[in-house]
């Protein structure tokens, strides 16, 4: 049966979903709506805008401080793949990051710099940056020898070989970082809308609780994981498609 | 310097031997690769380096390409000593590196981009060369999109068209299958008699190298050094088809495996 | 790197960037970085403290309950969603939607459903460790060469014995592998627990540090707090590395 993958997973969808609906009616909790009840909810706000206008807020930090983290981690990462003496010196510095739950340095980015939208940013940045900059370097360095070494018989300079040579052929990793450091940057802006100052989505999800309206703070975190899901699977299909052939692909963690 | 003697410099006939090599060392820490080696690869003909695994034939062709400076000793390429790669000197790769990314024209005309040809006389001109090496229709594949034997021909077409005058070959049919191989072999000879270059042909298997060499230089290891040097000159002519069974053929063949079997490991 | 002949040992520059902290704190460049030998004189004062060992027991036992829930449930459904293609088929979408889903987002719901404990602290460390832990159990099982299975039925092996002599050991890099990330993220987890649901362990340390404005104490905790999320790290790695020399021959 060809369908059978999409089949069974509709039905384990179905199965999730129904078991959902199942706990909220026994009730569980007192706090555990119905399926039926959040997705009502998050009708609701489709219909009247709010969870647009809460996305907004919401995704300010994150593409702010993504796009920081990339054009920063991606040059580290660059230098550091090429240079020796840059690896030596920044390398330990984000394996320690990438193993830390920097999370913890929240309440300090909050002491230095408030409570609003540069603090978030920051918070992004540093749960972004060092999964980007680790990927490219690895990338960078681990270009396969012979291509390098066949460009330089063919008479190209240093400059030829990295941007036609490396570059190129490190692309695959360093979008497979992006994609990393997209997801880390999620957390890190949920994270801060729920411990600094609630805005958008965080807000949304605050609030409800306070006001026991659970079936629009579970439909807001629903939102929050559907987009999330989607939008990264979307870029793993990109990257796929993009970096067909490429058989350079591993990723690290 | 006199105008004179400028003038008879440069009107001299080529020198007889493309490429010389003299006395290369090469060391990597305590591990000796190369031991004062010294070889002349004479002009427009085809030398094999022949020998064990660890005999450091690929370490002397890249040295002689320019990828790899010796410790000591030097080549020189038409009378001139080297100092990297340089565009009288082309490279074939054992594992064809190529440009996953890029298709076969782009690959093709590679060595011409980073000369700084312009697009549209590159292209043409790797045109031509994909079409020499029998893989028209082909310029807007992807190098996963071809066999191992097709990627090759690729990597082939790639040194030709750099129109370099010596064309250095790394074990270039190892990475296909023995079909394959059989017919690349045939197809090198007929390259050797209308290309007017020199070739330099690294290989372990002896049958290749009777096969498709002017001279065949065998190297044995530790110490890595040539230990003869030979002609074959009969059977050349008699045609491709006909060389696997000449009776010097086979012995030269059975000559070379009698030496060398107790280099295997 | 090489320096006179001598080749550097691999994270030696973190002593060049804590010469660096130490002059940087020394200039008084901002109140937030205080001097290097401030922070460890600190730290050793500190380490003794009833308050410190408090929150060290507290963030300890939520991770290792967490960690504990995660390997005991993740490793055993990974193997078996790698040895059923039926259950494989309905659970792995799942398992993948949590592995790229912000996990943060989840503890509201956590903490409206199970209040704001101890407990909460707790599910919020499994559900961060364990769909690693899944995906890569999973595919330990997966990448069994077919003929060590065939091996172990012509020699009729029973199915526990196939399990513990042969199955377990060629799925173990990955499994240990997958723990190694999993454990990483049981850290993040567990701080991320301690600074959304109830403030106690190292999160409160932290709150409390900082509502003072103790930089000395502040960076101390952070800094044993790192040291020993890349302990286990590196421990971790050491096994595997003590199973590598197989990996790569299955």
């Amino acid at each position: 049966m060809q369908n059978r993958p999409l089949f069974l997973k509709l039905l384990s969808a179905v199965i999730i979903f129904g078991a959902w609906e199942i706990a909220g009616r026994v009730p569980v909790s007192y706090a555990f709506p119905t399926f039926l009840e959040s997705m009502s909810a998050l009708l609701r706000m489709t219909l009247d805008g709010s969870i647009f206008v809460a996305y907004v807020e919401t995704l300010k930090p994150l593409i702010v401080g993504v796009s920081i983290s990339a054009v920063f981690g991606i040059t580290i990462g660059l230098w550091v793949g090429l240079s020796a003496r840059f690896d030596w010196l920044f390398s330990p510095i984000f394996i320690v990051m990438q193993a830390a739950p920097l999370a913890a340095l929240i309440p300090l980015l909050v002491m230095a710099y408030g409570i609003g939208l540069t603090s978030k940013v920051f918070v992004v940045g540093i749960m972004a940056m060092p999964v980007i900059v680790l990927n490219t370097s690895t990338a960078v360095r681990n270009t396969p020898a012979s291509m390098k070494e066949m460009a330089r018989s063919f008479l190209g300079s240093d400059m030829d070989v990295i941007l036609k040579i490396i570059i190129p052929a490190a692309s695959p990793v360093i979008f497979a970082g992006l994609r990393l450091g997209i997801s880390a940057g999620f957390i890190g802006a949920i994270l801060s809308e729920l411990k600094i100052t609630p805005t958008g989505v965080g807000d949304i999800i605050t609030y409800s609780r306070s006001i026991a309206d659970y079936p629009s703070m579970y439909a807001a975190i629903f939102s929050i994981i559907l987009l999330a899901v989607l939008f990264l699977n979307l870029l793993e299909k990109l990257e796929n498609f993009l970096f067909k052939g490429n058989d350079l692909g591993y990723v690290s963690d | 310097m006199s105008q004179t003697k400028e003038a008879f410099e440069q009107s001299e006939p080529a020198a007889e031997n493309a490429v010389v090599a003299h006395g290369i060392s090469k060391n990597y820490g305590d591990v000796q690769a190369l031991q004062n080696l010294s070889l002349e690869f004479p002009r427009g003909q085809l030398t094999s380096l022949l020998g064990p695994s660890g005999c450091g034939k690929t370490t002397l062709l890249k040295i002689i390409a320019g990828l790899l400076e010796p410790t000591s000793g030097e080549v020189e390429v038409n009378g001139h000593a080297i100092t990297g790669p340089g565009p009288d000197r082309a490279f074939v790769f054992q594992d064809f590196a190529l440009l996953p990314w890029a298709n076969v024209l782009r690959n093709v005309s590679f060595g011409l981009e980073l000369r700084g040809v312009a697009k549209s006389e590159r292209e043409s001109i790797a045109e031509k060369y994909i079409h020499d090496v029998g893989l028209t229709g082909f310029e807007h594949s992807y190098p996963h999109e071809l066999s191992g034997g097709m990627r090759q021909r690729v990597g082939l077409a790639r040194a030709l068209s750099v129109d370099a005058q010596v064309l250095l070959m790394d074990e270039p049919f190892s990475a296909v299958d023995e079909q394959t191989r059989r017919k690349f072999q045939e197809d090198l000879l007929s390259l050797v008699q209308h290309e007017n270059k020199t070739f330099i042909f690294v290989t372990h298997s002896i049958e290749e190298a009777v096969y498709v060499s002017d001279q065949i230089a065998i190297l044995l290891p530790r110490p890595s050094r040539v230990s003869e040097i030979i002609r074959p000159t009969n059977f050349r002519a008699k045609g491709a088809e006909n060389i696997r069974r000449d009776s010097e053929y086979l012995d030269i063949v059975d000559e070379i495996w009698a030496s060398l079997r107790t280099y295997v490991e | 790197m090489i320096v006179f002949g001598y080749r550097l040992p691999g994270m030696s520059s973190l002593l060049v960037w804590g010469l660096l902290w130490e002059i940087v704190g020394r200039m008084g460049v901002t109140f937030f970085i205080p001097p290097l030998s401030d922070v460890l004189k600190t730290l050793f004062e500190i380490l003794g403290t009833p308050a410190f060992q408090k929150a060290l027991g507290e963030t300890a036992y939520a991770f290792a309950a967490g960690v504990t829930a995660a390997i005991t449930i993740g490793i055993p459904v990974g193997i078996l969603m790698g040895k059923s293609r039926l259950l494989d088929e309905l659970l792995l979408p799942w398992v993948n939607v949590f592995l790229s889903a912000p996990l943060t987002a989840l503890v509201p719901v956590l903490m409206v459903l199970f209040g704001f404990g101890m407990k909460s602290i707790i599910i919020t460390t499994t559900l961060f460790a364990i769909w690693i832990i899944i995906l890569n159990s999973r595919a330990g099982v997966r990448q069994i060469n077919r003929s060590l299975v065939e091996m172990a039925r012509s020699f009729g092996a029973s199915p526990l014995d196939a399990f513990f002599k042969i199955y377990f050991w060629a799925a173990l890099p990955e499994i240990l592998g997958g723990v190694r990330i999993g454990i990483i993220r049981a850290v993040k987890g567990v701080i991320i627990g301690q600074l959304l649901i109830s403030i106690v362990g190292f999160g409160a340390l932290f709150e409390l540090y900082s509502a003072n404005f103790l930089m000395s104490h502040f960076w101390a905790v952070l800094i044993v707090l790192f040291a020993l999320a890349f302990s286990i790290s590196e421990f971790l790695a050491y096994l595997e590395r003590r199973v590598a020399y197989y990996a790569a021959k299955r």
